[in-house]
């Protein structure tokens, strides 16, 4: 079997994985190997063809695949080596990868650091217990996505969509410039999950009704939908009797949410968080194997492309750091979650980095909280770091820094706690 | 904010904050506030004077590795005319190979608005497989 040998090998080459390839080598990686299963790189951005990715980059407002070609134009420059159409089959704990091509049929790769960037996968109808027949025409929203942007097929004329999930909202704009008709979003929860923004653009803009409070009770049809029955449900979940409507369609889209894709990190024995689904990160994105880096939504699903970006940057510096001895296990603090906050990422801090690096740490409330709220880094009863913020919403992202200044403060800390609290006007 | 003025309640769409956003009328006045920055109110004005979205969608291609090309236009466009800039497009078959950026219809329903590329697009490779 063919060995080839690498500083850093990054696996999947979406927006974190060419991030992550490109700053490992501006860090001084020599050989950098970016291992894609599909047959060009860019992973989901390619499907991702509507406008509204790089305003925080760029300050511009890109579709998807345009974002994706600045960052593999970037990465090629760089001196990154694509390998494409090829499969990861299994990692080891000694940094080596074991792939398979068309080309070279199976071979290995000896890394010195590896760098995870699988991102995620969506919710199918298993995961969220659909009653019903199981006729064709129930897809998930980004496999319908794929066949209308990039393959150029339709998945029905009259659909309806279960969740206010992104892709769910982009997609019911979608198909309705494509001539189908969209009936329905249903929505379980009684907030949004989505962006805003989508719901404005993607729905009221084209009178597309959205439900909240719920879901689908049953799906009808044999060989094909035919129907789906709906029906309300409360604040607990339980179903509204009565409620129950019968929604003629020939196509479900499930918008139910996104998990982080960690087959592999599962396999070689890395650390998960059951809170994302992802490993346990540090500041440097080093999870709980030494080496082992993970960036974007392999470690939590993001709701900007930008930030995604930002943490493979982080990734690959660090991951080149690693390879050439240079990234050093200090002493670190553990971030947990606070009040009204559901998982932070870094899971802990090495302090030490904050005279180098403005640290962001990154995470999702658990509810809507709908009024003037300070997001605070608690050290004990001491307030480190606090951010004042209009709102906050389990759909977008939560962010505060910690800085140089903090250090001094940060010296004897154990565990830092997060927490979002209500704030006067 | 006039309290004598109906009020009518948008969401901003200019980023991802979406913020709710008052706007009220006084005559050819528009007055706008709860925004969470200047670019607010500009999408304020725009919603009530000139609606406008940023359009993206795919054109077939010939000769790639996928069927369809993505395309976008270069500014937000009409509202009101997404649909027939859409049937417009339908009607356009580019050919292998395009750049991300190129012009593929340059002056879009005679806004002035060009519709680019988004990725960009190599020939078939040889052996046929896409």
């Amino acid at each position: 079997m063919k060995i080839e040998n690498c500083d850093i090998a990054v696996i999947g080459s979406g927006p974190g994985g060419l991030a992550a390839a490109m700053a490992a080598r501006q860090n001084g990686a020599k050989k950098v190997l970016l291992i894609e299963r599909d047959r060009e790189p860019g992973g989901i951005l390619l499907q991702c063809i509507h406008n509204g990715f790089g305003v925080e980059i760029f300050k511009k407002d890109l579709p998807g695949p345009a974002y994706a070609q600045h960052f593999i134009n970037e990465a090629q420059s760089a001196g990154v080596e694509f390998l494409l159409d090829t499969m990861v089959l299994e990692i080891t704990k000694d940094k080596r990868i074991f792939a398979s091509n068309k080309k070279e049929g199976m071979f290995e790769i000896q890394a010195k650091a590896i760098i995870l960037a699988m991102g995620c996968r969506e919710r199918t109808r298993a995961q969220v217990r659909l009653p019903g027949a199981r006729p064709a025409g129930v897809y998930t929203a980004g496999t319908a996505q794929r066949w209308v942007n990039v393959e150029g097929f339709m998945p029905g004329k009259q659909v309806v969509i279960l969740g206010s999930g992104d892709i769910g909202m982009i997609m019911a704009r979608r198909l309705t410039f494509e001539g189908a008709k969209v009936e329905r979003v249903l929505e379980i929860m009684p907030y949004l999950s989505g962006l805003m923004r989508n719901y404005v653009q993607c729905l009221q803009d084209f009178g597309i009704p959205l439900l909240m409070q719920h879901t689908v009770k049953r799906i009808i049809g044999n060989e094909r939908v035919e129907a789906v029955e709906t029906i309300a449900v409360d604040d607990r979940w339980q179903e509204v009797a009565g409620s129950e409507e019968i929604i003629p369609c020939d196509t479900l889209l499930l918008s139910v949410g996104l998990i982080p894709e960690n087959e592999l990190s599962r396999q070689v024995g890395i650390q998960l968080d059951p809170l994302t689904s992802g490993p346990f990160v540090d500041n440097h994105f080093q999870t709980s194997i030494e080496g082992f880096f993970a960036a974007g939504n392999v470690v939590h699903v993001y709701d900007l492309v930008d930030w995604v970006t930002g943490a493979g940057l982080r990734a690959g510096e660090s991951a080149a750091l690693y390879a050439h001895g240079k990234l050093h296990g200090n002493k670190k603090v553990t971030i947990q979650h606070g009040q009204n906050v559901h998982h932070v990422i870094p899971h802990s801090l090495d302090i030490s980095s904050l005279a180098f690096h403005e640290e962001q740490l990154q995470m999702r409330v658990t509810r809507p909280l709908e009024h003037p709220v300070k997001v605070q880094v608690m050290n004990g009863n001491e307030v480190i770091a606090s951010k004042a913020l209009p709102y906050a919403r389990p759909g977008e992202m939560v962010t505060i820094s910690l800085k140089d200044k903090h250090m001094e403060p940060l010296q004897n800390a154990g565990q830092l706690v997060v927490r979002v609290v209500e704030r006067e006007e | 904010m006039n309290t004598n003025l109906p009020t009518q309640q948008i969401i901003c769409v200019a980023c991802p904050k979406g913020c709710r956003l008052n706007i009220q009328r006084d005559g050819d006045q528009v007055l706008v506030s709860n925004q969470g920055c200047k670019r607010g109110v500009e999408y304020a004005h725009g919603e009530v004077k000139d609606p406008r979205r940023m359009v993206a969608t795919t054109v077939r291609i010939e000769g790639a590795r996928h069927p369809l090309l993505p395309v976008y236009t270069a500014s937000p466009f009409p509202k009101g005319r997404i649909f027939e800039l859409l049937a417009e497009l339908r009607n356009l078959q580019i050919q292998a190979p395009v750049k991300e950026g190129q012009i593929i219809l340059e002056n879009a329903l005679d806004t002035g608005i060009p519709v680019l590329a988004s990725r960009d697009m190599e020939p078939l490779i040889p052996d046929g497989s896409r």
